[in-house]
Parts: C-alpha cells; sequence; structure tokens
C-alpha cells in the first residue's frame, strides 16, 4: 500500500486519526482551559489525565441509551449520526498533505460547504425530535444561526476562489505557493473564522446549546453515546473548521522543507484549535437577535464588497 | 443619639409622628414604645389603609417604601402592657429614604375575624408580603388579586407560624404518602396558566409556557420562573418561590437566643457573620449590652470580607451567565484566598457563625494581621483586571445596558434595596445613612449608578468591593485593644474568668449556657446593609430564653417579586441577565 490520494491507508489512516484527535480535543481543551482559568482540569486518569477521554468513552458506552418516551424515535436517533457522517464526509476533501486524502474534487469548495448545510439538518432534527421545549428553542436558533452563516461562509471563500480560478482544495493550495491567501483575502479570513465559529455553534456563538439559558439546547434530551457523538461531532467541526482555515488561508501543507507538509498541516491547524478555545475562555455570548443581525447587517455587506474589490482588481490586472 | 439605634428615632420620625397624631388623632388605639425607638402606632383595621397613604403622600417626610409586611400570633403572649387586645397583629413597617427614618403600624385583629383591607394598590410590593402573612398565619386580605400559598406548597394544610403549629416533625405524626395522595399532589403541581394569570394566546399567536426551574442552570437555586413566551419573546414571567423554605423564622422561636445565631448564617449563606450582625445588635438592644470597641471593629472587618466574598461570587454568576467563561474561576480563587483568612479567624468558611451576643466567639488569632495585609495587597490588581475583562467587555456591555431597567421609584414601589437601589441613581447606603457598630467611624464612599440597568448593578457592586477593601484597611491599622466579648451578664457564653471563684458566677454561667439567656420583654427591629440590600430582624421578646416572634427580613424576597415587572418584552437571554443582576440566594428569600 501506499501513500496517494485515495488509496485504502490513505482513507483509514485519515478517519482513524481525525477521530483520535477529534476525542483528544476533549482532554486538549479541557487542560488549557483550566490552565488559563487557575485551576488544574482533568489530571487524575493515566499521565496529565490524558486517559480522561478513555474514562470518559468507556462511561458513556456503559450508559443507558435512553430514548425518551414522548420523543419522535426516528428523528431522535438519526440526528447524532447526521452530524457525524457530513462532518467526516467533509473531511474527504481536506488536502492534509500531498498524497494524503481521501478525494481529489474538483469541487471541494462547494462539496464542503454543502455538507455543512446538512449538518443543519441533525441540530434541527435533534431538536425538534426530542419533543422538549428547550430542545426546540435550541434547534430554532440553530437552524436560523447556521443557515445565515452558511451564506458569509460561502461568500467569504469566493474571493479565494476567483484568486486561485478553482474550487478544487489541493489546487488551491498550490496556487498559494507564491504567498497565502490571508494577506490578499484578509476580511475574507476573517469573516470566514467568525461563520465557522458560528457554524459549528462554540463559545462565543453557542448560542443554540446556550448552558445558562436553554440548559443544553438541541441535546437537552440527549445522553450515552447519542450524545457522545453530538460532542465528538462539535470537536470534529472544529478540527474541520481548523482544517479548512488552513487549507484556503495559511497554504495548507506548504511550508520551509526542514519539516514534512504533513507536519506544517498539523501545526497550524493546531494554532487555530488552540485559538478557538482560547476564544472560549475569552468571550462571552451576544444574544442570539444581536448575532443575526451582526451577521445580516455587518458580515453580509462586507463579505459582498470584499468579493466585488477582489474580483475587480483580479479584472483590472488581467 | 446613640450608635447603633439604627432604625433611627430622629428629628425626622418625630415630625411624622406630629404628623400621624394630628391628622389620626381619633383614630390611634395606642402608642407603643419599643427599645430601638422607631415610632410605633396602633390603629383599626379600617383606617389603615388611609394612614398608610397618608404616610406615603402626604407626610412630612414622605414614607416611600413599604418596607416589611408581618404579622405576630399574640395569643400565648404574656406581657403586652398598654397595648389593645388582639389575637393577631399585623405590622407594617414603612421606611423614609429622604427622611431617613422608619414608621411601624400595628393593627390588632380578633381570632375569630382576621381580615384586613389590602395595600397592593399602594405598593406593588405589597403583594408578597401579604401573601406570606396569609400563608403563614392565615390572615386574609380582601381585595388582594392573588392571594395564594407563596412559599408553601398549593396543597399545604395549616398555617405554620400559629403558634399551635408544631415546629418539629417529632411532634407530629410519621409522613406517609398514600398513592391518592400522590396522585393529588402531583394534579396540584400541573401547571395551568390561567392559575399564574396567563392567557393561552393571543390574536396573533399562540404562547409558549416555558417552565424555567427549579433546577435550571442560572436560576442560582432552586427557584422557578413560569415564562409565557412569544417566540422567543418574554410576554410575562411569573416568579414562584418556596423550594428552598425552612421555616427560618419558626426555628427562631424555638432556638433559644444564643443557638438561633448559626441558623442566621444560613439565611444569606454567602453573607456568613454578616447574618449575625443584626440579630445579635437586636438581641443586644434588648438586653441593653453595650459591646466593647474592638468588637465592633472586629465586626465590621468580618463583614466586609464576606461582602466581597459574595460580590466576587455574583461578579463572576453574572459574567458566566451572559457567556463569559473564565471570570469566575478567577473570582473563586480570590474568594478561596479570603476563605481562608475567614477560617483562620473564625474556624469555619462560609457559615461561621461566630458573632456572640455581647462580643465575638474568640478574639483575633495571633499574626492576623499579616493575612489581612496579604488581602489587601493582592485583591486591588485583581479588581482592575476584572474591570478590564468584564465591565470593559463590548459584548457584555451589549447583553446588560438597557436591560432591566427600574428607575428609582420603581424601586421604592417594588422594595429594592441595596446595589439594585443604588444603580438607579440613589446614593442610600444604610451604613453611611444609619452607621451601625462603628461605621461612623470609617471612611468609604457609596458607589452609585445612573441607569438601574443590569450593567449598572453589576458596576455599583464592583466598585463596592474596592470600598469593602478600604474599610478592611481601617480596621487593619485602627483596630482598638480591649476585650472581645462584653462583660454584661446577658452576655453569652458569658466571660469565664470568675466563674470558678464564687457561686453567684457560677450559677449564672450555668444557667445561661445550659438554658440560655433571658431577654428582657421588649420589641426591637436591626437592620444592616446585607451583600444583598437591607436585611433586618424584627424581635419580640416576651422575657424568655427564646424569641416570641422573629421576623427575617430579607432582601432578596423583595427583589425577586419585581421579576415581571423588568423583564416583559425581553428575551430569554435577557431574562438571564436580569436573573444574575439582581443578585439573590434561594434562602435568602425562602428563609
Amino acid at each position: 500500500m501506499t501513500w496517494e490520494v485515495g488509496s485504502p491507508l490513505s482513507i483509514i489512516s485519515i478517519l482513524a486519526v481525525v477521530i483520535v484527535v477529534a476525542a483528544m480535543l476533549i482532554w486538549v481543551e479541557r487542560r488549557l482551559l483550566s490552565f488559563w482559568q487557575e485551576r488544574l482540569g482533568p489530571n487524575r486518569v493515566g499521565y496529565f489525565g490524558l486517559l480522561q477521554v478513555v474514562a470518559d468513552m468507556i462511561k458513556i458506552f456503559y450508559k443507558e441509551d435512553w430514548i425518551p418516551p414522548f420523543a419522535d424515535k426516528f428523528g431522535f436517533v438519526l440526528a447524532p449520526a447526521i452530524i457525524m457522517m457530513v462532518i467526516l464526509l467533509s473531511f474527504a476533501v481536506v488536502p492534509f498533505a500531498p498524497g494524503v486524502g481521501v478525494i481529489d474534487s474538483n469541487i471541494g469548495v462547494l462539496f464542503m460547504l454543502a455538507m455543512a448545510s446538512l449538518g443543519a439538518y441533525s441540530v434541527m432534527l435533534g431538536g425538534l425530535s426530542s419533543n422538549n421545549k428547550y430542545a426546540l428553542l435550541g434547534a430554532l436558533r440553530a437552524t436560523a444561526q447556521m443557515v445565515s452563516y452558511e451564506v458569509f461562509m460561502g461568500i467569504s471563500l469566493l474571493g479565494v476562489v476567483a484568486l486561485s480560478g478553482s474550487f478544487n482544495l489541493r489546487e488551491i493550495v498550490l496556487a498559494q505557493q507564491d504567498g497565502w491567501y490571508v494577506i490578499p483575502q484578509f476580511v475574507g479570513f476573517v469573516i470566514f473564522l467568525i461563520a465557522g465559529i458560528a457554524e459549528s455553534h462554540r463559545l462565543p456563538f453557542d448560542i443554540p446549546e446556550a448552558e445558562q439559558e436553554i440548559c443544553a439546547g438541541y441535546h437537552t434530551e440527549y445522553s450515552g453515546m447519542k450524545f457522545g457523538m453530538f460532542f465528538v461531532g462539535e470537536y470534529l467541526g472544529l478540527v474541520l473548521i481548523s482544517s479548512l482555515i488552513t487549507v484556503l488561508f495559511f497554504g495548507g501543507w506548504l511550508g520551509p522543507a526542514f519539516l514534512p507538509p504533513i507536519i506544517w498541516f498539523s501545526i497550524k491547524v493546531f494554532c487555530f484549535i488552540g485559538f478557538f478555545i482560547l476564544l472560549r475562555a475569552a468571550v462571552p455570548r451576544p444574544r442570539y437577535d444581536q448575532l443575526m443581525s451582526y451577521g445580516w447587517l455587518v458580515l453580509l455587506p462586507i463579505s459582498l464588497i470584499n468579493l466585488l474589490v477582489t474580483a475587480a482588481i483580479i479584472l483590472s490586472m488581467q | 443619639m446613640e450608635l447603633g439605634n439604627n432604625t433611627a428615632s430622629s428629628a425626622k420620625a418625630n415630625d411624622a409622628l406630629e404628623y400621624v397624631r394630628r391628622e389620626f388623632a381619633a383614630r390611634i388605639l395606642a402608642e407603643q414604645a419599643t427599645c430601638e425607638g422607631m415610632p410605633t402606632v396602633w390603629v383599626d383595621r379600617q383606617d389603615i389603609k388611609a394612614l398608610l397613604r397618608a404616610l406615603r403622600d402626604d407626610a412630612s417626610p414622605r414614607f416611600e417604601m413599604l418596607f416589611d409586611v408581618t404579622a405576630i400570633d399574640e395569643r400565648l403572649r404574656v406581657h403586652r402592657e398598654g397595648q389593645p387586645d388582639s389575637a393577631f397583629t399585623v405590622v407594617y413597617h414603612l421606611m423614609s429614604f429622604r427622611g431617613n427614618c422608619d414608621f411601624r403600624i400595628k393593627v390588632p385583629l380578633a381570632e375569630n375575624d382576621i381580615e384586613l383591607p389590602t395595600v397592593t394598590d399602594l405598593w406593588a410590593s405589597a403583594s408578597w408580603y401579604e401573601r406570606e402573612v396569609w400563608d403563614m398565619f392565615g390572615i386574609t386580605f380582601a381585595g388582594h388579586p392573588n392571594l395564594h400559598r407563596l412559599v408553601l406548597p398549593p396543597t399545604w394544610e395549616g398555617h405554620p407560624l400559629r403558634k399551635e403549629h408544631p415546629a418539629r416533625a417529632t411532634e407530629m405524626e410519621p409522613y406517609s404518602l398514600s398513592d391518592e395522595d400522590q396522585d393529588y399532589e402531583q394534579e396540584a403541581l400541573k401547571f395551568k396558566p390561567e392559575d399564574w394569570g396567563m392567557k393561552r394566546e393571543s390574536e396573533n399567536s399562540e404562547f409558549m409556557f416555558l417552565n424555567l426551574g427549579p433546577n435550571h442552570p442560572s436560576v442560582h437555586g432552586a427557584f422557578r420562573v413560569a415564562l409565557q413566551l412569544d417566540g422567543e419573546v418574554l410576554v410575562d414571567a411569573v416568579p414562584d418561590i418556596g423550594y428552598h423554605h425552612r421555616g427560618a423564622e419558626k426555628m427562631g422561636e424555638r432556638q433559644t437566643w444564643h443557638t438561633f445565631i448559626p441558623y442566621t448564617d444560613r439565611i444569606d449563606y454567602l453573607g456568613g457573620v454578616m447574618n449575625n450582625l443584626p440579630y445579635v445588635m437586636a438581641v443586644e438592644k434588648m438586653a441593653g449590652i453595650k459591646v466593647p470597641e474592638r468588637v465592633k471593629v472586629i465586626r465590621i472587618m468580618l463583614c466586609e470580607m464576606f461582602r466581597i466574598c459574595s460580590h466576587l461570587l455574583f461578579y463572576g454568576t453574572f459574567t458566566q451567565d451572559v457567556g463569559q467563561l473564565s471570570p469566575i474561576f478567577y473570582m473563586f480563587v480570590e474568594r478561596e484566598r479570603i476563605f481562608n483568612i475567614i477560617e483562620s479567624i473564625c474556624g469555619a468558611r462560609m457559615h461561621p457563625g461566630w458573632f456572640r451576643i455581647g462580643g465575638v466567639a474568640q478574639d483575633l488569632p495571633n499574626g492576623w494581621e499579616k493575612l489581612v495585609q496579604e488581602l489587601l495587597d493582592f485583591m486591588p490588581p485583581r479588581l482592575d483586571e476584572y474591570d478590564s475583562m468584564v465591565m470593559n467587555n463590548g459584548i457584555l456591555k451589549r447583553r446588560t445596558q438597557g436591560i432591566g431597567a427600574y428607575d428609582t421609584e420603581q424601586a421604592f414601589n417594588w422594595g429594592v434595596t441595596g446595589a439594585g437601589l443604588r444603580a438607579t441613581g440613589l446614593e442610600w447606603d444604610f451604613r453611611k445613612q444609619r452607621p451601625y457598630s462603628g461605621y461612623d467611624q470609617m471612611e468609604f464612599d457609596v458607589p452609585i449608578a445612573v441607569n438601574g440597568d443590569c450593567y449598572d448593578r453589576c458596576a455599583v457592586r464592583a466598585e463596592e468591593m474596592r470600598q469593602s477593601l478600604r474599610i478592611i484597611k481601617q480596621c487593619l491599622d485602627n483596630m482598638p485593644l480591649g476585650e472581645y466579648k462584653s462583660d454584661h451578664p446577658l452576655t453569652t457564653p458569658p466571660r469565664k474568668e470568675n466563674t470558678m471563684q464564687d457561686i453567684e458566677t457560677l450559677i449564672n454561667h450555668f444557667l445561661s449556657v445550659s438554658w440560655g439567656p433571658v431577654i428582657p420583654e421588649n420589641e426591637v427591629t436591626m437592620a444592616v446593609e446585607a451583600t444583598k440590600g437591607i436585611n433586618s430582624y424584627y424581635l419580640i421578646s416576651d422575657g424568655g430564653t427564646n424569641s416570641y416572634r422573629t421576623r427575617i427580613r430579607t432582601p432578596s424576597f423583595a427583589h425577586l417579586q419585581m421579576i415581571p415587572e423588568i423583564s416583559r418584552g425581553f428575551m430569554v437571554s435577557d431574562l438571564i441577565a436580569i436573573i444574575a443582576s439582581i443578585d439573590f440566594v434561594m434562602a435568602d428569600v425562602d428563609r
């Protein structure tokens, strides 16, 4: 078996690594947060608490797989599966390094956006099928938030597509050999970053599951492994958004030759993951309507202007 | 006027009394002298409303706030010299902020005819107070819009603060719950919007009813708010309390004067010894004990430490409720450090129960100065850091400014005291206006704000912590020498020097430790600026070893009642910010 895009070795390793990394992120996040918050965090199981995730997983597998009697069973079971599925499928188009990836698609960017849209269904279904008022509020918030922020997410990276002239993520990376797109597309980067947080609904934009307001929002009724899938799904989403930022704006695997490309890729991704965690530790949560009006009244015009200016410059250069 | 006379028999109060004597001359049944000097008049129930309205609107000074309404079951009381015949007495306590004085009005009721008119149309805050009186004594208020159980369950039978009601479970039949009873209880708990004064639908929309609590991450204890929602917009929010009710006032009648002190710690469980202070001051007032200067300063120092602890917890949970995760952890670190100091002084952390009638439990330990100095060194930079992290944060400002605002008049109408009142722009701090326990010796400012919204309430408390540090510094620099307990015979436990020397002291000691001190018959109200507002104890002694009536007026009780008024039209997220900004603990509400 060889390292090439789409080889079984590639696919299996990516799947395994991505899931393990997402699960370990639970520990990383808890430790980093506690480090920033003057406390210790999980440090009992294994060295530095490294096996905490394993312990959590064992616990979660042994929990009763409970479906509330008042819930709509089909949707209730389907919802967590959808979120895992669409995020894992999104990883298919991510170019990790030369020769490492699942598919080399000409419509990578579109595929990724399509999968992100499908993710909204998971949250919506989970909230609606729970038949719980808190879950309903969470689902309403989530649907509105994800549907809106998808728009700016899509528009914000059109500048990158225009510059590279391709929807293929691998080609977008290669087109950055002379300079990362974060420089010409800084506005696009910032909007993509904000939309990315909103899409993965993490603090400060965790409005659909705002604990202090609506308990756990759309996954209030979930427990056991189904909750675990939502939970790991959130971290998978975090890895995905960080990977996409790396690919689209920070030259993907490109970097000085003293380190192999996959290491460069990982370093960049972890920087963003760290940034997201820091953000969670630092920033309060805006109100739901504030987030929406911020999106439609601020982000949408800016991203449109960004696209127009980029297009105008490209045209005038020709 | 003597210090500690904190319900102020000032000239203004005499003006008010003169006014009542003049205008209501024929209708005053009696005047009663109480040992704190608050004007107390008895009137008949048909005159009560006119008198209250006159005091609110026409008297000089005007009494803006209905501070408290409570009742006394007089049927077993022995010492009632000079008071009209009464089986149940309803007591109204009015407060004037501009005149800085109080007024107490009592209404006698015969045992078989316990009804009097409601005053909910004069003060909005009367609603819960009257419901509580009905709940506890069975006294009805004609015209009350919603005279239901408040702190007890809807199915409760009896009125616990009546003297015939047992105080302990051991005085009752063992508890059992049959299946039918269980069904009955569960049926009674069902939510019916009509019972809460809510409609199911309007012309345009069908409302959603959301049951926020009694267990919810941000209701700070066992507290329930029934929400009527149109989308996410609050049409109404009706608070439901009583889940934390433990009958503290009933316990006050059961315990001796001395052994009730630890119970007071648990009223505002974040306030620690701050809760002891109004209680022991009230008992000392009746006993005629003057405490040494050192005791006063020690008490102030400990109280201010607890004020900082309580405000830190408020500050942290407030920011957490608007979604900022980290500050609460920093603030818990601070709080932990302060608790370590408190522990080394008192031997306990949150509930030291450390004040005594006539003093404090022990003298300060060796080396306490060093610990307190450390506190003064590490706190100020941290407070500055919090200001930049929390108060200057743009998102937090957008979440809290203009949310849940009320003005000073509304605050009076609802009985709001403490930081919630100062945030409306009224510079009124009990410690400044009626210095008790030696606060007149301290230099500090009273922080205020202007808008009375969530942000301002937080800002006032953030600044109060700095002022508390100032006070603690003065305590540290000027701690008087002397005794930590008064020499008075009713000091409990008494000083022990002569106990083994002569038989008289030994007998005295033995009696006051085993039975507890006998406090002369009297009535007194003592209040303090507690962590959350004005906390007062209204004690009646019938000349026994325990209290005849212990009324605990807590600030949080009044504050929660205001939630519907300040949250209508906002969103669920705003309600969370409003609840957080009120700074209450349920033990302080339900008692």
